[in-house]
């Protein structure tokens, strides 16, 4: 079986971003970027599916600023096997777009699942795996918190509202992970030498022959209004009478 | 205008989401349609109808959208869709698992987690953790939206006098199936529903200690929620996370007890009403948030909170 994974650069979750001065996005000069975390529990688990011998490849996929080929490099360093990076450096990327690229690597590839993280934590979109299961008519295991690989199906428990649900899905399929599905491992010095031995193929968006225009117009960006820190109480009675006779909440 | 909203409900009753999603809804536009789709849910249907703002209600009763896989409740979506302008959904798990599918197959964009409706085209949703609020107009002639459910107050379910029809489903795509469902059994309020929260973090050490929250909670008549620290740890079920990537809360009161205050937890509670928290290290970000802050160890407080209350509740 051959597994693609989905790998966005994005900036760090520890970063906390700022808005530019004219409002018309984020300060990212300058700003760490890493792999989009959901992502790198994408990549681990098609190692582990690969360690457990069901995946004969993985190949990794980025779409984006010529930047990615770090990101690949981090996921052919965790232990993918081949990397793709379809460069786009000038035109904002949206989800569908996102999804409609990955629709043609996936025409390419064949592979028999593709896993993707479930939301980037930038855009906090959570739409691409969705939308690129509905473009290959594909079925999908959003949120998952397990899979179980078969030959020609794969059992997807997913984290719902109310607790968990198990689906069993034909394959090929889409899955997008949650935060428990596993534990990404560390990468070793050594893996990273490796690494830069691996194929990385570059490909230009424009190559692919898909439309790529942004739907959505950003007008503006702001802070949300600060939340004012209110005060501190000495007693766990003091507390009570705080939210009982002041915030009138109890 | 004319908007489809997709009900949240379990085929029994409706979900207060759906509620949310109507108001977000009422302020695009009048013609508001809602769709039912499960199995046995005509019930559901009929109760959507009491809503003021409904004019319509469709419903879709077949096996195969029992437990609303993506798949077909997408493909059903599909089959109306030209009828609408705009087609909103709760930013729920299931609203968040199906729209973008909706969106893909119509070549159009998604537009999540909408907080305000600015114009029928221009929406507010939160990036970054809810860090950064963008502007965002469509230019797609279908927009399709999920709803930030805390955001919006709920419909009134007074005055209906809308329709309510039956549609004809679309054959099962038979390409996913159901397979078993393990539910956190709790006779607590929904976590998103309930007028108090009180939530645990890394700091209460291990899941026994979830007691002590649910002392209080039981008192207040409280849900319980969780940090992710807390749930990876396996103190609290999955679907007790509150945050970015888990569940947005606004409840009146909201306790944050053995929580630190990350980025990506006050995301999904930082728009409380009233925020109490408890925790031992007086640095804790979780204060720069907090209107009450207590610096104490949650193991001496929690119990003397518990029993604070029901001094509260003799007087
Ligand atoms: C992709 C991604 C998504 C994430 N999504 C979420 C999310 O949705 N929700 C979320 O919550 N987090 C999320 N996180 C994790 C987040 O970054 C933090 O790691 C997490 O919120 C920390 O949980 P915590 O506050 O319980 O633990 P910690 O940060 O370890 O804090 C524990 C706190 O308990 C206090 N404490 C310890 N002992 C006591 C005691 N005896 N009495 C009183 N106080 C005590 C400590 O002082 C400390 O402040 C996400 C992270 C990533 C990378
Ligand atoms: N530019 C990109 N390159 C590679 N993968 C992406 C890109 N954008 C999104 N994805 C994948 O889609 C997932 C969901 O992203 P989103 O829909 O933007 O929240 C991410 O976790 C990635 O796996």
């Amino acid at each position: 079986m051959k597994i693609l994974v989905a790998v966005k650069r994005a900036v760090d979750y520890n970063v906390k971003v700022r808005v530019k001065a004219d409002y018309s996005g984020v300060e990212t000069a300058n700003v760490k970027m890493s792999m989009n975390p959901f992502d790198e529990i994408a990549v681990e688990e098609a190692i582990r599916l690969q360690e457990a011998g069901k995946v004969r490849e993985i190949v990794a996929v980025s779409i984006g600023v010529s930047a990615c080929q770090e990101t690949l490099r981090t996921a052919l360093a965790m232990g993918a096997d081949r990397g793709i990076l379809v460069e786009e450096n000038e035109i904002e990327l949206q989800p569908l777009a996102v999804a409609k690229i990955l629709k043609s690597i996936v025409e390419r590839e064949q592979p028999n699942l593709v896993i993707l993280g479930k939301q980037s934590i930038d855009d906090d979109a959570n739409q691409t795996g969705q939308m690129l299961a509905a473009l290959l008519s594909w079925p999908q295991g959003t949120f998952a918190s397990k899979v179980e690989l078969g030959d020609y199906s794969v059992n997807v428990t997913r984290e719902i509202d109310g607790g968990l649900e198990t689906l069993t899905l034909n394959l090929p399929a889409v899955i997008t992970t949650d935060l428990r599905l596993n534990e990404p491992r560390f990468v070793k010095l050594p893996n990273i030498m490796k690494a830069k031995k691996k194929v990385l193929e570059i490909l230009k968006s424009t190559d692919l022959g898909v439309d790529i225009t942004p739907r959505l117009m950003t007008l503006k960006v702001q802070e949300p209004p600060k939340r004012q820190a209110g005060i501190k109480v000495d007693t766990v009675a003091a507390l009570v009478d705080k939210l009982h006779r002041e915030a009138q909440v109890i | 205008m004319s908007i489809l909203v997709i009900a949240e409900h379990d085929n029994i009753a409706l979900k207060v989401e759906t509620l949310n999603t109507i108001t977000a809804a009422e302020q695009i536009g009048h013609d508001i349609t809602v769709l039912v789709a499960g199995q046995g849910c005509y019930a559901v249907g009929e109760s959507v109808l009491k809503i003021g703002s409904v004019s319509r209600v469709l419903v879709a009763d077949a096996p195969h959208y029992a437990r609303q896989l993506a798949e077909n409740v997408s493909a059903l979506i599909l089959n109306i869709a030209s009828d609408y302008t705009h087609i909103l959904a709760p930013a729920t798990a299931n609203g968040k698992n199906i729209l973008p599918r909706v969106a893909a197959m119509l070549d159009v964009a998604q537009i999540s987690d909408i907080m305000r409706v600015e114009s029928a085209d221009t929406f507010v949703r939160p990036i970054y953790a809810g860090n950064v609020l963008a502007t965002v107009k469509s230019k797609d002639p279908i927009k399709i939206i999920t709803v930030r459910c805390t955001a919006f107050s709920a419909a009134t379910i007074e005055g209906g006098l809308g329709s309510i029809e039956s549609i004809i489903p679309v054959a099962d795509l038979g390409i996913s199936n159901f397979f078993s469902q393990q539910l956190t059994k709790s006779d607590r309020p929904e976590l998103t529903a309930a007028r108090v929260v009180v939530s645990g973090g890394r700091g209460m050490g291990k899941g026994e200690n979830f007691k002590l929250l649910e002392d209080v909670a039981d008192k207040l008549g409280a849900a319980i929620g969780a940090s992710r620290a807390a749930v990876d740890a396996g103190f609290a079920p999955n679907d007790y996370q509150v945050g970015q990537t888990g569940k947005v809360v606004a409840p009146e009161l909201y306790i944050a007890v053995g929580i630190s205050g990350a980025i990506q937890h006050l995301a999904g509670m930082k728009d409380s009403k009233v925020i109490g928290a408890i925790n031992n290290d007086e640095e804790a970000p979780i204060f720069q948030v907090a209107d009450y802050g207590l610096v104490a160890d949650l193991f001496v407080a929690m119990p003397e909170l518990a029993k604070e209350l029901d001094n509260l509740a003799s007087r």
